[in-house]
């Protein structure tokens, strides 16, 4: 931690910053300053009467104000009710372990139309838990911690699966209770990555789109929603973009409060290979809380999921497989029906690339974010988010003004990736810096001992540690690409159609909704299979460390 | 300073270069801007490519309104070469951000008049009606006459049976809100705001989109809700036919109140390709294209020569009083209607 140490890794660590800041300034704050600069300087004026519009209008506060506080909400139950999922995945070994947290995957990759339908089944008129739920803030908050759970479950789970248990079996010896040990020693231990995660959570809540368009009403709505509502309804381009730059500094607020929060440097901490960390449960006490976790988590992922698995199979004649024949062989020639087989390929095709470019990008800036000391890191940390926290109208729009010089890339398929690796990046650095920050020092410290050079120490030290972490960024950044409509959409061609869009269409016109829920469970299935691959190979890899 | 000269020499070489073949060679691409709906089958595109060595690269919108304002921001550098899909709700302000370059599309002539526009910036390419689709059966089950107008709708028995989309963020829902207004005008004894207060107070349902009104909320056809009367297409009841093999349609539609929608293509102004997005037009209204329009989007070609295939023979209806509005009215007053509307509602 001394200056030396620091001065040591500038140069390495300043060369390592240079690709990201790029990729962000070309492809984020360029494209956003240009797209607002349009909207809010129409004729080389200014046009301050759209802010004056956006502040004096009471329903504009009222959706600025509901945006906040369905934002802050939603952050504390999914961070509550993820917790002890967490744990429970981290510490114990069970059957079906790794089938129940790849299904927690799920959600995070299902277009929100599909969503709504399972929502709509299970909270709605036809409710089996006898709730009529539509309309009320009660179904977006439920939306999104089924959206959101799988960022705390992970997020946290990385580092949790790697801290020592022996230290809280120290304390237990000591005399300390349950709880206590919990609150007063692995809480301030996560607390680095419940802070990363919470602060995803929120800022997936707080741009909350599909969410709000599909369950919200004309009295739940979010700022996100507005923007799009004056950009495509009204054609208010004045309006949107200063809706947007309210988000962005709501945002950009929240950010550097995050910052301040996390300030406190991580502990050192002893960290394990998950293997040894996990057993079975042992006492009957265990076991409950483990089937209530696991019950908790059912109720919440798995009814949804299930409900869609059901009306895929859906016939008038009964539960049948007709939806999936039908979209394997077409029964009309109509290019309504993209084969799932070139659908998937077609996903998978920009998917790679995305994933690629995220866990690229991620792990520079998760480094220099690390190893850089002061200001400079965290601001270049709190930039690095921003694009999470800004209106995806705004980006895409931007990208459309901004990106046609040199080269014009508005109309590339090379956009779509990049677009998905914008999302993405942050989801590798809050993965991978948590626990980064927690075995550099250590490590690093025994590694110059021994005579390593700082590369050398992060090639053989930290990164096989880190390849853990990296691992669930990338699985993020798969599932953000794969389950991605909107920028795809805009892209996509009838010859690359990818899974979500052929769902869109599906759901587009009176009779294919089957099919279209056939499509949905594929999509969840290869989500399901990817999730447990990396799982399985996360777990030989760890072994090996 | 030599080296300035040089520079510049290169600079004016490579400018006269690139004048060159802009102007004088064919472009091998043309990039069609179109709405999340657009949909064709193959071959069809690839027809255009044969006849004319020009390969079609497609961008697609999420929707209508979306495409609009995102050609309205790249207009001075255009990201497309012919716009298809943009319709008379939101064509007038479109004309007047200058989006497109004159052209007269080969076919003109078989498009009747009714569809055409005054000037020749768009080609009418299709037309379609947004009428309230009705489930005889969920309503038969509640006790309830079909109705046969609009007005019906405000009488208290038939609360609790209509679903609508929200207009500003659904299309058929705009379409819907408009042709109120056309039936009932702004300042009679009984205006379009007394109405939707009616609708309200019977309990309307609004939902933000097509699919959540037709397959969520709509009892009919393949829709799984439990509301007998929804705000969709003309044609829906065609699709049902197709979609699901049947003999009958499962769902009628309300010929009161319809409003038509025509969506036009054009060129854009600023493309490079000029007469190769000339080209393009002219086929989206030739009968390679046209005829394959219906059973693709559920439309009906504006191209009168184009025969229509079996299932919209037999099941389609077009209405003869559909609700038709000048474009520039709908812009001049688009904006004040929907907050008008949401005051209503809300």
């Amino acid at each position: 931690m001394g200056d030396s140490g620091a001065m040591k890794t500038r140069p390495w660590v300043l060369l390592l910053a240079v690709p990201p800041a790029l990729f962000l300034a070309y492809f984020f704050i360029y494209p956003l300053i240009t797209i607002l600069y349009t909207g809010l300087v129409p004729n080389g004026r200014f046009a301050t009467s759209a802010f004056t519009e956006v502040v004096t209008d009471p329903t504009m506060r009222s959706v600025a104000w509901f945006t906040l506080w369905q934002a802050f909400l939603s952050t504390v139950i999914t961070v509550a009710l993820g917790l002890p999922a967490a744990y429970v995945f981290a510490r114990y070994r069970f059957p079906g372990r790794s089938l129940f947290r790849a299904l927690t995957l799920i959600p995070f990759v299902l277009p929100t139309l599909v969503v709504g339908v399972a929502f709509l089944a299970v909270l709605g008129p036809g409710s089996p838990f006898g709730v009529d739920l539509r309309g009320t803030i009660w179904a977006i908050l439920i939306a999104h911690v089924f959206y959101n759970l799988a960022i705390v479950i992970r997020g946290v789970g990385v580092l949790w699966e790697q801290i020592d248990p022996h230290i809280e079996d120290a304390a237990r010896s000591l005399g300390a209770g349950r709880w206590r040990v919990f609150r007063e020693v692995t809480l301030p231990l996560l607390r680095p990555a419940i802070l990363s995660s919470a602060a995803l959570v929120f800022l997936f809540s707080f741009t909350s789109f599909g969410v709000i368009l599909v369950l919200g009403d004309l009295h739940h709505t979010t700022l996100e929603v507005e923007i799009w509502r004056q950009a495509t309804a009204f054609l208010r381009l004045d309006l949107a973009s200063a809706l947007a730059v309210l988000q962005l500094v709501g945002v950009t607020v929240i950010l550097l409060m995050y910052g301040r929060f996390s300030r406190r440097n991580a502990a050192e901490l002893p960290l394990r290979p998950s293997a040894e960390v996990a057993r079975r449960p042992r006492t009957s006490g265990e076991r409950v809380f483990i089937a209530a976790t696991l019950g908790m988590l059912g109720l919440i992922v798995v009814t949804p999921i299930v409900v869609l698995i059901a009306r895929s199979m859906s016939t008038p004649t009964g539960p049948a497989l007709t939806h999936y024949a039908n979209l394997i062989n077409p029964p009309r020639a109509s290019a309504v029906f993209v084969s799932p087989l070139d659908a998937i390929g077609n996903s998978l095709r920009f998917a790679i690339p995305a994933v690629i470019i995220a866990a690229g990008i991620g792990l520079m800036a998760g480094v220099v974010i690390v190893s850089a000391k002061g200001h400079s890191g965290r601001l270049f940390d709190t930039v690095l988010m921003l694009p999470l926290g800004t209106s995806a109208v705004t980006i895409g729009f931007g990208f459309l003004v901004a990106l046609d010089q040199p080269v014009d890339l508005r109309a590339s398929a090379m956009l779509i990736p990049i677009a998905h690796a914008l999302v993405a990046i942050p989801f590798v650095i809050r993965s991978t810096v948590p626990v980064m920050e927690s075995v550099q020092l250590r490590l690093r410290e025994a590694a110059a001992v021994l005579g390593a050079s700082p590369r050398q120490a992060w090639r053989e030290v930290d990164l096989p540690l880190v390849s853990r972490a990296l691992a669930v960024g990338g699985l993020f950044a798969f599932a953000i690409s794969i389950g991605e409509f909107g920028a795809t959409s805009f892209i996509a061609r009838p010859a690359t159609t990818t899974i979500p869009v052929s769902i869109f269409r599906l759901l587009g016109r009176p009779g294919t909704f089957g099919e279209a829920m056939a499509m949905a469970v594929v999509l969840m299935a290869i989500t399901g299979i990817a999730a447990m691959g990396i799982e399985s190979m996360r777990g030989s890899r760890s072994g090996g460390v | 300073m030599k080296h300035v000269l040089n520079g510049l020499l290169i600079a004016a070489v490579a400018l006269a270069v690139a004048g060159c073949s802009a102007d004088d060679t064919q472009p091998d691409e043309v990039v069609l801007m179109t709405h999340g709906s657009f949909a064709v089958s193959d071959g069809v595109l690839e027809a255009f490519t044969d006849q004319t060595g020009i390969t079609v690269n497609v961008l697609q919108s999420a929707d209508a309104g979306a495409m609009v304002s995102q050609a309205i921001l790249t207009k001075d550098n255009p990201v497309a070469d012919v716009l298809y899909g943009i319709d008379n709700t939101f064509l007038s302000r479109a004309i007047d951000e200058d989006l497109f370059v004159p052209h007269s599309a080969a076919a003109i002539e078989t498009v009747p008049r009714g569809l055409r526009v005054e000037s020749d910036m768009v080609t009418p390419i299709d037309f379609g009606d947004v009428c309230l689709n009705l489930d005889p059966d969920g309503l038969a089950a509640l006790g309830l006459e079909t109705p046969d107008q609009l007005v019906d709708l405000a009488d208290a028995a038939y609360g609790g049976t209509l679903v609508v989309e929200d207009p500003t963020t659904s299309s058929p829902g705009l379409a819907f809100l408009l042709a109120t207004i056309a039936t009932f005008g702004e300042d009679g004894a009984y205006p379009w705001q007394a109405y939707w207060q009616d609708l309200v107070t019977n309990d309307v349902r609004i939902v933000p989109g097509w699919d959540q009104a037709y397959y969520g909320e709509f009892s009919g056809g393949s829709g799984e809700g439990d509301r007998p009367i929804v705000v969709s297409y003309a044609t829906s009841p065609v699709a049902e036919v197709y979609f699901g093999d049947l003999d009958t349609a499962p769902t009628t539609v309300l010929e009161d109140g319809c409003f038509r929608q025509i969506e036009y293509a054009g060129i854009l102004n600023g493309t490079k390709a000029e007469q190769a997005a000339g080209q393009l037009v002219d086929f989206l209204l030739e009968r390679t294209f046209q005829e394959d329009m219906p059973l693709n989007m559920f439309v009906f070609p504006a191209n009168a020569d184009t025969p229509l295939p079996d299932v919209f023979v037999d099941y389609a209806v077009i209405p003869t009083d559909s609700r038709v509005m000048e474009p520039a009215w709908i812009d001049e007053n688009r904006e004040r209607w929907l907050a008008e509307w949401a005051t209503v509602v809300r």
